[in-house]
């Protein structure tokens, strides 16, 4: 009998989920010795033409990273769907856009803008990229850059969420695992739709910092204030967003002395990640006083890039129709 | 383009000890004010999860009204003051997401007050007609998403 076949495809990310995977140490050789590796562009040779090929529903498992920015990752998006019995959005960009996702602030001529005409980008000409250009050899072209970017979910059918920037590496091979317990009959795969990989809980759950009462008279920035060590981060005035965050993690940042900045993602039952951390740090705010209130606020020097720093793409807003429409649909 | 046609969609949300009086008031003494508020009822406006107003504006909204007691007037002493804050805040993320501010509007409103209640929701209606539809990152035209996808609001 043939093994099961797994494919993984990077849409609009850094590659970090990769390697996430592969330091997963000598678990590696369980995926090779369960699955048949048919489509993993960052670590074998493959052909988009190969998958096209594949009979529908060949591929038992693809864990899919990155957001769709242009139509490159839309169209091997719904090839992997087509192809895929179990198609996982692997890591933050596919569940919900990640910090690719943050330049769905910024309408996408400033974006291109920045890219290719800024003082550090040599471009006398301004030169910009064309998505067909003839050579003499024939037509060529690159993929189309999107408006927006989208999560996976809101192009295709979605089976499982794996939160995270990227995953921790126990925590794939936990479902890894899983994955190879099912094709043993060992264990049930779990709803679809879950999400898996993370807690249920939120990452000030697993934090082992002390809480008291929360009464902030000023935030500020990490770098600027001798945090204590044994003392909530968010007590201190500095901008945690553990409150809001799905645990999963082992709270790693906060327990290393760095505020949660939340990558895995809104807490179970969050409908929109940075509603409920305004709702959050609204609470813990010590004044009644409207300008007082304010100057406290300053002290958070971006408030959308501190709330949505990973959300963006998939919260309420960005992802709503009027938002969308506006940005030139 | 003239908005003087335009009726904007505005989502009130009251509490019920004081604004949603100051309403009902308002509605016992016949006094006339703009159609275009529909008012929500909560027990307080510390209630109001910022969540609320994300999914009004997500839904087409064209403003969005809090209101609540008057400081130091709250039925739960003091959770007015936490919706105070949370304005403030939404309101500068609203902004960096490429609102115009005054689309939200926080009022606060005793049980007596039907009569100044209904006065700045008019007051309102016309401050969002003049600033017309909601419109995000107006003018951000590059290359359209495929008519045939469209996108879903996840909620």
């Amino acid at each position: 009998m043939s093994k099961p076949k797994f494919a993984m495809y990077w849409a609009a990310s850094c590659g970090g989920c990769e390697i996430a995977v592969l330091n997963i140490h000598e678990k590696i050789l369980d995926v090779d010795a369960n699955f048949e590796v048919v489509f993993w562009p960052v670590a074998m040779d493959a052909k988009y033409k190969d998958v096209e090929a594949m009979e529908d529903g060949s591929i038992l498992l693809t864990l899919f990273n990155g957001g769709i920015r242009n139509d490159e990752n839309e169209h091997i998006a719904k090839l992997m769907r087509k192809k895929s019995q179990i198609l996982v959005a692997f890591g933050s960009c596919a569940t919900e856009g990640c910090i690719p996702g943050l330049a769905n602030f910024t309408p996408i001529k400033e974006v291109v803008d920045t890219a290719f005409s800024t003082i550090s980008t040599e471009n006398p000409d301004n030169i910009r990229p064309q998505t067909s250009y003839m050579m003499p050899e024939g037509e060529i072209h690159i993929p189309t850059l999107y408006p927006v970017l989208r999560t996976l979910e809101q192009v295709v059918d979605v089976d499982y969420f794996m939160p995270g920037c990227p995953p921790e590496s126990h925590q794939i091979a936990a479902v890894i695992d899983l994955v190879i317990q099912v094709l043993q009959g060992k264990a049930q795969l779990p709803p679809k739709g879950s999400i898996i990989g993370a807690g249920n809980s939120t990452v000030c759950e697993e934090c082992k910092r002390q809480r008291n009462l929360k009464t902030i008279k000023a935030f500020g920035r990490i770098q600027m204030i001798h945090a204590d060590p044994e003392l909530c981060l968010l007590e201190q005035g500095i901008p945690c967003n553990g409150p809001a965050t799905r645990s999963g993690c082992d709270a790693r940042c906060p327990t290393a002395g760095a505020q949660c900045i939340g990558c895995y993602g809104p807490a179970e039952g969050v409908v929109d990640y940075g509603a409920r951390l305004i709702a959050a740090f609204g609470s813990v705010i010590d004044s009644n006083d409207p300008a007082e209130i304010d100057r406290i606020l300053d002290g958070l020097v971006d408030p959308a890039g501190q709330f949505y720093r990973f959300n963006l793409a998939g919260s309420l807003l960005k992802a709503s129709i009027p938002a969308i429409k506006s940005n030139g649909v | 383009m003239s908005n003087q046609n335009f009726e904007p969609v505005i989502i009130g949300f009251t509490c019920n000890w004081c604004s949603y009086r100051a309403a009902d008031m308002a509605g016992t003494a016949r006094m006339k004010y703009a159609p275009n508020i529909r008012l929500i009822r909560l027990m307080c406006s510390g209630r109001l999860d910022p969540t609320f107003i994300f999914k009004a504006f997500a839904g087409g909204a064209d403003a969005v009204l809090v209101s609540g007691c008057h400081p130091g007037d709250c039925h739960y002493i003091e959770q007015n003051y936490k919706a105070l804050r949370r304005y403030h805040l939404m309101k500068r993320v609203l902004v960096q997401m490429g609102m115009e501010p005054g689309r939200l509007k926080l009022l606060w409103a005793s049980a007596a007050e039907g009569a100044i209640f209904a006065e700045e929701i008019n007051k309102f209606v016309e401050e969002v007609r003049a600033l017309g539809p909601l419109n995000w990152n107006a003018g951000n035209a590059f290359i359209p998403i495929h008519e045939s996808e469209p996108m879903e609001v996840n909620a």
